[in-house]
């Protein structure tokens, strides 16, 4: 199993990097560029959970269910 | 030591949570879920082990393998359930969560329902014929 921390650090760092350009592009008056960053930005990270919900499921399945 | 590293991975996603929260709520929720299924992940490891030293017990004592595979489903579907749930709830769902428990709940019912009727049969054989 490759587990790794620096997972969680990217989570973090992509969460403080997109509210900073959020705020930035906000200031220069381009809302709806903004907005696409978030939503990037939320579904690049909704992946990585994703694929490690993936991951815990089917070791859940090797282990408990016997498949 | 895997306690200190969980305990200090708990703490440190703790902080970059409460950290994150202020400006985006959304990425505050999806890192609380990705820690908690890491440290589901890292743990899962030592119970396989356990659970292979119950396969080896029920092996050797004859008990019929269906009964342990029936525990074994029933354990792996209270530990998703709950995982499961208190995401949810971490989210504010309250009424989904418990959705989500009220599932497991009958779920388990079912799976258990074999188990039931045997011991049921048992019993029954126990009592005197007409009883």
């Amino acid at each position: 199993m490759n587990l790794d921390v620096s997972a969680i650090f990217q989570i973090a760092g992509i969460g403080i990097i997109v509210a900073m350009i959020h705020t930035v592009l906000k200031q220069m008056g381009k809302e709806d560029m903004a907005h696409w960053v978030t939503l990037i930005g939320f579904v690049i990270v909704l992946f990585m959970v994703v694929r490690l919900l993936n991951d815990l499921f089917q070791e859940i399945k090797t282990i408990f269910l016997f498949q | 030591m895997e306690m200190i590293q969980i305990v200090g991975l708990g703490l440190m996603a703790t902080v970059l949570i409460l950290v994150i929260r202020e400006q985006k709520p959304m990425f505050a929720f999806l890192l609380a879920a990705f820690t908690g299924l890491f440290i589901f992940l890292f743990m899962i490891g030592k119970i396989e082990a356990v659970i292979t030293v119950l396969e080896g017990l029920a092996d050797r004592s004859g008990i019929p393998t269906i009964y342990l595979k029936t525990i074994l489903k029933i354990i792996g579907i209270a530990y998703i359930a709950e995982f499961g749930a208190q995401i949810v709830r971490d989210a504010g769902q309250e009424s989904i969560a418990s959705k989500i428990e009220f599932a497991g709940k009958v779920l388990i019912l079912v799976m258990a329902i074999p188990i039931i009727s045997v011991i049921i049969e048992t019993v029954l054989g126990l009592l005197p014929a007409g009883g």
